[in-house]
């Protein structure tokens, strides 16, 4: 199949367009079993990746599903509908084509399934969802083509790997499936390729013309960043000319908290009252649909958003990208400056705004990276294991399976096609009894085996549960937002529980850009009332936080090399230059400590620049180790270049506390008992099926009837610490939230090569951690000493502790 | 002893960190919502199988306190168990360990809202127990005085540390929940503000039993 249809190729011409080189390349592939498409945003990727559907299904004579289109983003989902419908019909086209998202309607998924679209646009967990109903086979009934959009964004997580493990489902109901996947430009297309192909099939790639060098500068400011924080404030009145400047603007943030922070003072500074949105993952679908179409009628000015605008939703004329805060990955901020100027081969125009003194540096580093093409990217490892779990569920779900087929259809996910038959089975086990050494299921488990030999729900009530718990998307706990029912009810949003638990009646937050005040929880939400003009509290619906890439970080050594900065401004240049007066600065090859007294607490600062995980996870050894050694550690805060240790006591000698072998061998035994094992634990547990998130009949009575993800961890640490998914945290936690191997690469880099600075006072460079937000507390024996302190004095100054008891 | 003593309508007692209570002048030790065989039930209903070792976690903590006390009475303020079946699935191993606990002693169950008919395991079963000046019962009565009930599992945060406690006022102590797998209810909670008085205090449980004004 390479010829276009005569009203395909009629209706590109009547509009003045030709078809692209790597369009035709695709249509030249379109019976391959495996092709990755990599092209520059903007250069009809996604039209590369629809062109031989559209040619197949032109003649009519197909019955049903024929393509699959998976996106990362429900809204990626919707945009592509909209934009392959109008070809279809302007064409006349006899193909029927619908979405299907968490948000669609019930009644239209019942329909789908029953009588599929020729076309069926989706997102990971909605078709993981829909393999697990028994009428899989029938829904999937001739499907042909599968068609990944942003596969480098979803390779990158468990999300990926739910979407190959239902793939390899589909290649066994459909064996003739053929798959593409349309990525932006990545480190390692290889990689990529083997990821998405069945394996162990070849996979082609098709590199389109990645067009002309971006067009990205610093943002230049009046006013000089401040030292600490994410929201860039001081560069509101720029960015405003900006936007004035600009037909349509796209402002990236790295958190929702911090675009609802700058959209409300952006909003305080729009003079004119210019239109300008704001888009994110917590706010009320309907708000985000609703600037989605103002956005594409061409309506706004700007919109403020967060990585829920990263990926390639066509908006139409943006003509300029202001990333807000350092971009920590040079792969991530490219992807981003794509979204500007999506006509092919014209340059995309975008601007960098550091959110705070060090960011400036940060940013000069990943302007040269940028200029070097030089991207970032860590391989991943084998396929995890508790997705592996998840997937058996679903496969449960949809009926009675045999170990040994699914062992091998698993298999053929390229993520998981080293997994041994023994690890299989102990994720099987798991799922059918829990897979304690306890035995004490028997009668109740989860999965019976039949005399057949098939595996089956015991109780087919139970599918209905694991259904409502898919997924892997391990967002912090989230309630819903809604303006009080007197008021109309209206949902606003979502924000994390935890944040919501901080709220008192009275208390106001933003959300949607609007101040809003708590006035209470009912039945799990959190009601609202509208209360402009005053000063918010901050919202903490804090988004991923991501970690400066090892590369990007060794840019900034590097740069802190220079005797002078001069392609740094003035009082960036000056605050590195006070450093060095004072202390000095991080060297690649040498590891710098600060100490020194600050608010009547003993400080150490250790700039390992090993990024925010591997530095948290410093924090967390050498606070261990600090408090065996009787230093009162209180607690500390990590960033990506450096981690912040406060206590009662001076540390005098840091040399033990950095011995490798030492942070090493405490390791393991230190990784049992902390709490970002609890939370590794909290995400696998999930995701495997052992917590549910949602359970049938939401909790209505005043007692909370879950308990805390941490105690089931503590028990099964204590009585079955060989458990499966003991296991899967641990590795879990090692490569991602712990991320030991920086540290490893850190002491390889210094050698036990440390210069310990006793200072008068904190310094320049440690100064914006005192600022920082996500301090960890060291529930040690000084906390215990302050605990009781402060238990004290409340008592004292309530007057309680004069009352007879 | 790590403990928080205080008077309650002149009885004098001790909140223990462990979340037990101790009333010397009887020996009564007084423990609330065990919830045994909790991750039972959680499967049994179709749910997911938790880890299946509260119940042994649970019984081993109790014993703890059983052998460091010595009580002649011990108390189980209701919802012993998560439920009717979940007393009657429990294991051997610890029907027999729960035994030896009640060997030598008087040993109470009240009833809870989880299991109304307690199971048949020995022991005493009732409603309330009234013991000058004393009245136990699973759930508070906001009219009640001289009370000591359980049932809400409090839990209160301090200098953003959140922990299992009692609550005590002038009226009414309210335990915490003694069992492994058992949720919270924050001091905050309305439930819990309009039942206590405003003068209330949180005892958190904890290596050290820390009291502080309840927070609201």
């Amino acid at each position: 199949m390479s010829e276009l249809p005569k009203a395909i190729q009629d209706w590109f011409s009547a509009r003045g367009w030709t078809v692209h080189p790597h369009q035709h390349a695709m249509l030249e592939r379109a019976g391959a079993p495996c092709t990755l498409l990599i092209a520059p945003t903007g250069g009809g990727k996604t039209m590369a990746g629809f062109l031989p559907t559209l040619a197949e299904l032109a003649d009519g004579s197909h019955d049903g599903l024929h393509t699959l289109y998976i996106s990362p983003l429900k809204a990626l989902a919707a945009d592509i509908k909209r934009n392959l419908r109008t070809p279809v019909e302007e064409i006349g086209l006899p193909i029927r084509i619908d979405d299907r998202t968490g948000d669609t309607p019930a009644s239209r998924k019942r329909r789908q399934r029953a009588d599929p679209p020729h076309i069926l646009l989706t997102t990971p967990e909605s078709l993981a969802l829909l393999t697990s109903y028994e009428d899989a086979a029938r829904t999937f009934k001739g499907l042909k083509r599968v068609v990944v959009d942003e596969i480098h964004a979803l390779a990158e997580s468990k999300r990926g790997d739910q979407l190959m493990l239902a793939l390899a489902r589909l290649q066994t109901l459909c064996p003739d499936l053929r798959r593409v996947g349309l990525s932006a430009t990545v480190d390692d297309p290889e990689a990529i390729a083997s990821y998405l192909a069945r394996h162990p099939d070849p996979c082609d790639i098709v590199l389109a013309d990645p067009g002309p060098a971006p067009d990205i500068r610093m943002l230049e400011t009046e006013a000089a960043p401040p030292w600490a924080g994410g929201g860039a404030a001081y560069a509101i009145p720029a960015v405003m000319a900006q936007i004035k400047a600009h037909k349509t603007t796209l402002i990236f943030h790295n958190t929702r908290a911090q675009a609802e922070i700058f959209f409300h003072n952006l909003w305080l500074a729009n003079e004119d009252a210019l239109p300008i949105g704001i888009h994110h993952g917590s706010l009320d679908r309907v708000q985000r649909e609703r600037v989605e179409a103002a956005m594409v009628r061409g309506e706004l000015r700007a919109i403020v958003c967060t990585g829920s605008l990263d990926l390639g939703i066509d908006w139409g004329d943006v003509d300029l990208v202001i990333q807000i805060g350092a971009p920590k990955n040079v792969k991530r901020l490219v992807q981003r400056i794509g979204r500007a100027n999506h006509r092919y081969n014209a340059p995309s125009k975008a601007l960098l705004v550091p959110a705070n003194r060090f960011e400036v540096v940060e940013c000069r580093a990943a302007l040269e990276a940028v200029r070097e093409n030089d991207l970032d990217g860590d391989p991943r490892g084998p396929g995890p294991r508790d997705v592996l779990c998840q997937h058996i569920l679903i496969a449960a779900c949809s009926g009675p399976f045999d170990a040994e087929e699914l062992y091998a259809e698993m298999t053929r996910a390229g993520a998981y096609a080293t997994l041994t038959r023994t690890a299989f089975d102990a994720c099987l086990t798991f799922c059918a009894t829990g897979g304690y050494a306890l035995k004490a299921y028997d009668q109740w488990q989860r999965l019976l085996q039949r005399p057949d030999g098939k595996w089956q729900l015991r109780d087919p009530r139970a599918a209905s549960r694991i259904r409502m718990n898919l997924g892997t998307i391990q967002d912090a706990d989230l309630i819903k937002v809604r303006l009080k029912r007197s008021r109309g009810g209206k949902p606003l949003g979502e924000v994390e529980e935890a944040f919501a638990a901080t709220l008192t009646p009275g208390d106001t937050f933003l959300i949607g850009g609007q101040t809003v005040r708590y006035e209470g929880l009912r039945e799990m939400t959190v009601e609202v009332s509208r209360n402009p003009g005053r000063k918010p509290k901050i919202a903490v619906f804090s988004g991923t936080k991501f970690a400066t890439s090892t590369q990007l970080s060794a840019r900034i050594l590097k740069m802190f090399k220079q005797d002078s900065w001069p392609a740094l401004p003035g009082h960036t240049a000056d605050w590195l230059d006070l450093q060095r007066a004072v202390s000095e600065l991080p060297r690649a090859g040498r590891l710098l400590i600060e100490s020194f007294p600050h608010d009547s607490r003993e400080h150490i600062c250790v700039y390992g620049f090993a990024g925010r995980n591997a530095q948290q996870t410093l924090g967390l050894l050498l606070t261990k180790r600090m408090e065996e050694l009787g230093l009162d550690p209180l607690g500390f805060v990590a960033t990506d270049y450096a981690t912040l240790i406060w206590g009662l006591q001076e540390v005098a000698d840091p040399a033990p506390l950095f011995d490798p072998e030492a942070l090493r061998d405490g390791l393991e035994g230190w990784l049992a008992g902390n709490a970002v094992m609890k939370r590794a634990f909290r995400g696998a547990a999930t995701i495997a099926g052992l917590i549910e998130r949602n359970t049938p009949g939401a909790r209505k009575n005043g007692r909370q009837a879950t308990f805390s993800s941490d105690i089931l961890y503590d028990t099964l640490r204590k009585y079955d610490p060989d458990h499966l998914l003991m296991d899967i945290t641990r590795e879990e936690a090692l490569r991602g939230l712990v991320d030991f191997g920086r540290i490893e690469e850190m002491l390889e880099r210094t050698r036990g090569r440390i210069t310990l600075r006793r200072l008068e006072r904190i310094s320049p460079l440690a100064a914006p951690l005192l600022l920082e937000v996500g301090k960890v507390p060291v529930k040690g024996a000084a906390e215990e000493k302050l605990l009781q302190q402060e238990a004290e004095e409340l008592m004292r100054q309530s007057g309680l502790d004069q009352l007879p008891q | 002893m790590t403990g928080y003593d205080f008077t309650l309508a002149g009885a004098r007692l001790t909140a223990l960190g462990s979340g037990a209570l101790w009333w010397e002048e009887h020996r009564l030790l007084c423990i609330s919502d065990l919830h045994l065989g909790k991750s039972e039930r959680h499967i049994r209903r179709g749910g997911s199988a938790l880890p299946p070792y509260e119940t042994r976690d649970t019984l081993i903590r109790l014993s703890e306190r059983v052998s460091a006390l010595q009580p002649d009475t011990v108390v189980c303020l209701g919802d012993s168990f998560d439920d009717d079946a979940a007393s009657q699935a429990l294991p051997e191993a610890e029907k027999s360990q729960l035994g030896a606990l009640m060997q030598g002693r008087r040993w109470i169950w009240i009833t809870g809202n989880h299991d109304p008919a307690p199971a048949d395991l020995g022991g005493e079963q009732m409603a309330e127990l009234h013991l000058a000046p004393l009245t136990f019962r699973h759930i508070a009565d906001p009219l009640a005085t001289a009370e000591v009930s359980g049932h809400y599992h409090p839990k209160a945060r301090v200098r953003s540390t959140t922990r299992p406690c009692f609550l005590l006022d002038r009226s009414r102590l309210i335990l915490p929940a003694f069992g492994t797998y058992t949720g919270g209810l924050r001091s905050s909670d309305p439930a819990l503000t309009s039942l206590m008085a405003a003068d209330a205090l949180a005892i958190l449980t904890g290596a050290q039993a820390l009291v502080v004004p309840m927070p609201r």
